[in-house]
This record gives C-alpha cells, sequence and structure tokens, in this order.
C-alpha cells in the first residue's frame, strides 16, 4: 500500500534571528529536505531611489548610509564617484587616502559581522562577542570623523566634508597593529572548529559558471574561484598606487567564502596602514566653490564666499546632462549606482544597483536539496543586509 | 576584445542591422537597438568570443512622461574576461510587453520583477512575473514620475478594528518643493515673458 505524502510548506520569518534582517522565506520541504525556496523580501523598502530624484546631489548622500547600514561609506563612495565623472572634477590626494581609509573600515566592519553572525547561525556564541568589540572600536573612529556611528554622511563630490581630528591616524594606526591578533583569536575557535566545519563546508557549493549566471559578486564571485575584484580590474581613488592581494576560494562552498573574508579582514588592514603611511597634508576636498562648500572662516570675510555657500545649500550644485554607470567594490560585492542627471540640481534618476539583492535572488538554486538547518548557514554566508536588498 | 574601439566597431558590423546608434563615454559603450532586436543582441553579447558579456548587472527603466515612446529600458552588461562595461537601451510606449532575459540569463528575473513593479512594464515569457519591492495588494508604479512622492495611502494599526488598516494619505502639510533656480537667471515665468517680449520687438 502506498501512502501519498504532501509537501510541508514552511513560513521562515519576517522575524527571525537567522533571516539577518527582515526576510520571509516560503519554504518547500519534503521532510527535511527543501525542495523550493521562495524568498518575499521588500519589508524594509523605503522608496531610496524616489526619494533621491527629489533631493540635490548633497542631500541624497545620506540615503546612501542607510542602504547597507554596516559598511555606509563603501555606498557613498559610489555616488561621489558617479557625480565626480559627470562633473569632471578632480579629488585631492589626501581625500582619497582618507576615503580609502574609511571604506576598508567599512569592508572590516561588515566582514566582522558577516563571519560572526554566521558563526551565530550555526551555534558558536563566542565569536560575535569577540568581534562586536572591535567594530565598537571601529565605529568610533567613523565617529571621530564623521560625528556619528553608523550613518556618517561624510563623502562629498569631490572629497570629504572635513579632515581627520588630531591623533586619529595615530589611532587607527594603533588598531592596525593589535586587530592581526583579534583576526588569529576568531580564526583559532572557527577554521579548523569541527561543528563550524561540519556546519559549511561543502554547503551551498556555487560553481563559476552560475555565479556568473546569476550576477554575483564580491565575495560569492571569489569563493568559487573567479578572480575579480573591482579594485584591482577597474580601480578607482587611490587603489592603483596600493599593494593587496585578492584572496580566492577553490570549492565555492560556504566554508570558502569564510577564509576569503578572513583573509580580505587581513589585506584590509595592510591597506589601511599603507594608506596612513603614504598620507600628507593637504586639501580634503575640491577646491571649486562651486561644488564643495568654503570654510566657515571666509564666509565672514568674502561675499563670493557667502554667495556659494547660500546657492550650496539651497539650490546645490548643477550637474550637467549626463548619464553613467560606476560601480565600487563594496563588503558584499559590486554596488553600483546608474546616475541619469539632466542639467538640474537633483539627480533625474538615480538606480541603485545592490550585490544583495541578486545573491538572494538565487537562494532557491543555492538551497535545493539541501536540509533545513542549512538555511541559516547559507543565507548567513550570502551577506544579507535588507537596508541594500530592499532600498 | 580588449581595446573599447575595437569592440565597438565589431559590434557594429556584426549586427548592423540589430543597432540604431553605438557611442563610447565614460570608458564604456552605450549601444541603442530595438525591442525586437533586443534579445538576439543579448545573445550575441554573451555568447561572442570577442564579446564575451556573461554577466548582467541590471535592468532599469527611466521614465520620460513627456515623450511619445514613454519608457527607456536599460540593460547593463558586464564582461569579466576583457573587463569591459556596455550598456544596451531601447525606447517603448506605455502599455507594450517587452521579451523577457530569464531564458538567457537567471539573474534577470527578479530584475524584471522590479521593473515590473516600479515601472509597470511587462514581460513577455518571464517565469514568475509578481510585484517584488512592494507590500501585497499595493496599486501603482512608484518610480514613475506621476506617482507622488507621498504616495496615495498609508497604513497603520487601528485600535478600534484591531488590525492593522489601509487609508489615504493625510497630511499635516503638504510636500514643499521650493523653487531655488538662480535669481540672476530669473525664475522661470519672468523668462518666459522676457522672450516672448524680445520675440515681439
Amino acid at each position: 500500500m502506498t501512502k501519498k505524502i504532501k509537501n510541508l510548506n514552511l513560513n521562515f520569518g519576517p522575524q527571525h534571528p537567522a533571516a539577518h534582517g527582515v526576510l520571509r522565506l516560503i519554504l518547500e520541504l519534503d521532510g527535511e529536505v527543501v525542495e523550493k525556496a521562495d524568498p518575499h523580501i521588500g519589508l524594509l523598502h523605503r522608496g531610496t531611489e524616489k526619494l533621491i530624484e527629489n533631493k540635490t546631489y548633497m542631500q541624497a548622500v545620506p540615503y546612501f548610509d542607510r542602504l547597507d547600514y554596516v559598511a555606509p561609506m563603501n555606498q557613498e563612495h559610489a555616488f561621489a564617484l558617479a557625480v565626480e565623472k559627470i562633473l569632471k572634477i578632480d579629488v585631492p590626494i589626501r581625500a582619497q587616502y582618507i576615503r580609502v581609509i574609511f571604506c576598508e573600515i567599512g569592508r572590516i566592519l561588515s566582514h566582522i559581522l558577516n563571519v560572526t553572525t554566521q558563526a551565530l547561525d550555526v551555534g558558536a556564541l563566542t565569536p560575535s562577542l569577540w568581534g562586536f568589540e572591535e567594530r565598537e572600536t571601529l565605529m568610533t573612529f567613523y565617529e571621530r570623523a564623521s560625528g556619528s556611528r553608523l550613518h556618517a554622511n561624510y563623502f562629498r563630490a569631490g572629497g570629504v566634508h572635513q579632515d581627520l581630528p588630531k591623533g586619529l591616524e595615530e589611532d587607527i594606526a594603533k588598531f592596525c597593529e593589535t586587530f592581526p591578533k583579534i583576526i588569529n583569536d576568531l580564526e583559532s575557535l572557527l577554521t579548523d572548529n569541527r561543528i563550524f566545519k561540519q556546519r559549511n563546508v561543502d554547503i551551498g557549493v556555487v560553481t563559476k559558471e552560475d555565479a556568473l549566471n546569476y550576477s554575483f559578486s564580491g565575495v560569492m564571485i571569489r569563493g568559487s574561484g573567479v578572480p575579480w575584484d573591482l579594485r584591482k580590474s577597474q580601480p578607482y581613488d587611490c587603489y592603483e598606487s596600493l599593494d593587496f592581494k585578492i584572496p580566492v576560494g577553490k570549492n565555492g562552498d560556504c566554508y570558502d567564502r569564510y577564509l576569503c573574508r578572513i583573509e580580505e579582514m587581513k589585506e584590509s588592514v595592510s591597506i589601511i596602514k599603507q594608506c596612513l603611511a603614504k598620507m600628507e597634508k593637504g586639501p580634503i576636498k575640491s577646491l571649486d566653490g562651486k561644488i564643495s562648500p568654503p570654510p566657515k572662516a571666509e564666509i565672514k570675510q568674502s561675499m563670493e564666499a557667502l554667495i556659494h555657500h547660500f546657492k550650496l545649500f539651497t539650490e546645490g550644485y548643477r550637474v550637467p546632462k549626463d548619464e553613467i554607470y560606476t560601480a565600487v567594490e563594496a563588503p558584499k560585492g559590486e554596488f553600483g549606482v546608474y546616475l541619469i542627471s539632466d542639467g538640474s540640481s537633483k539627480p533625474y534618476k538615480c538606480k541603485i544597483r545592490a550585490p544583495g539583492f541578486s545573491h538572494l535572488q538565487s537562494m532557491d538554486y543555492l538551497i535545493k536539496g539541501h536540509m533545513l538547518a542549512d538555511v541559516p548557514a547559507v543565507l548567513g554566508s550570502l551577506d544579507i543586509v535588507f537596508g541594500e536588498v530592499d532600498r | 576584445m580588449k581595446n573599447l574601439e575595437d569592440l565597438e566597431k565589431k559590434i557594429n558590423s556584426e549586427l548592423t542591422t540589430k543597432i540604431n546608434n553605438t557611442k563610447i563615454k565614460h570608458n564604456q559603450i552605450y549601444i541603442e537597438t530595438d525591442k525586437e532586436d533586443f534579445i538576439d543582441v543579448a545573445i550575441f553579447l554573451k555568447t561572442n568570443q570577442d564579446t564575451k558579456f556573461r554577466q548582467l548587472i541590471d535592468i532599469t527603466v527611466v521614465d520620460y512622461p513627456e515623450q511619445n515612446q514613454r519608457f527607456e529600458v536599460i540593460y547593463l552588461f558586464l564582461s569579466h574576461e576583457f573587463n569591459q562595461r556596455l550598456i544596451v537601451k531601447y525606447l517603448i510606449s506605455e502599455n507594450e510587453v517587452i521579451p523577457s532575459l530569464t531564458s538567457i540569463f537567471p539573474s534577470a528575473n527578479w530584475m524584471e520583477r522590479e521593473v515590473f513593479d516600479m515601472y509597470g512594464v511587462s514581460f513577455k515569457d518571464h517565469p514568475d512575473l509578481r510585484r517584488i519591492l512592494t507590500d501585497y495588494g499595493f496599486e501603482g508604479h512608484p518610480l514613475r514620475k506621476d506617482f507622488p512622492l507621498t504616495g496615495h495611502s498609508e497604513v497603520r494599526y487601528s485600535e478600534d478594528q484591531k488590525k492593522v488598516i489601509s487609508e489615504p494619505v493625510k497630511l499635516e502639510q503638504n510636500y514643499r518643493n521650493f523653487d531655488y533656480e538662480s535669481p540672476w537667471e530669473g525664475t522661470k515665468y519672468i523668462k518666459e515673458e522676457i522672450e516672448s517680449n524680445d520675440k515681439k520687438n
């Protein structure tokens, strides 16, 4: 006698600690094996692109902090580069170094969060406690430079908002000395850990071909053995003059992606060190008064500076009619901005290309045939942050 | 091909009939084509040994309400082998259905759903064309230029009905859009008046 068995539909999230935000995942289960996954996203949709169309170029920057909120400045970077390319302005060298330093700090911030919460999802509590202490230190650096721990609003077209405060460079340098030891400590907890390996090795394997087909980027594509990093292949700002390696995985599984992230953190520390060594005093934003606001003291003396200040904070600067796609290597992958300007002081359209969107899309492909318990492991290694997926 | 100009020539010679215009700007190639030819162009770009644009980066639409053909559909491609980016676009009118890329690039699935959700452009042969970013039961297409920034309805928890309800938006103050045009250049209506006076004289 045969018995008919019906597949079970399981609703995972939107409020679930392992969903890394507000993800609603409809899983079709045959016993404990996942047959189909249908992610429902958009629960954090705030209409960022629509809002940006209604704001001036300077007012649009804070919206980028709120996309991938664990590495805010990396997003601002993409937007700043897009505007700079249309306006054809040069960024002073000191500003380029500052931006690269903070982008790499953002990368470390994001990777610590991802590695440790992934460990948390598969059962290890301690790494997240250790990692978050370091994140706190890094966010103080953010705060000292920009005045805010998370929503920095620090990058501008033509440079950065203000120079680093006294003593910050030394403190970042000190951090670079102590942090590699913390990475080693984290590794000693995870890399050879039997349980961590059992949960991650050979889980969520992505082949090279599929990584291309599913528009993967960042660690997701490097974990599958494709040596592709925009910092090397299409360098922006001062990345060309820096010496760093691109860690590449072999098997394309969750464990390889974890290893890539750990190695990338080490590379980031080395990049920051190089920047600090090469940095010299100098201007930190474009000196063109039509684009960057004048210093406060000058406003008291110069009529022209006063006019510039007034025009920049009412109308904002105008950007000539053009369209451009610019991408940066954000911690999660290729973060791009497709900007269309129409000659006014507001963007006509600003399409944001978030890496997490295409990564989450492949959830069905990745999880098919895996066990239910592998869902958090795969989700964790995708490195999903809902701010950028939902926009 | 490594060189951008060579690549442009190659594409132009191979796809002469299918392409309307090409140009190089900001180190990227911009190609204009037609809706009917787009799928052929995409297959060529993906499979040809000299192009190898094997990754679809994004799909988006731009809304120009004043134009006859209102929407411009934009596809961004990336070639890892040759380290090049390419942008393909074509114009369509409001209720036109356009071909889906999902059979060639699986990642087009969600990107097309997003375009459908945000602009109301439908795709032919898409396996699962649902809304993606907006709420269940949402009406309208938010990124169209004629959709108001504040939206049409707002959602709140009603203490009386003991459930979440949706109502028309009520604002204490309307969204204000100030006209900051440079006073030295004159605001629009004054400019127009001066221009018409000039013509009369």
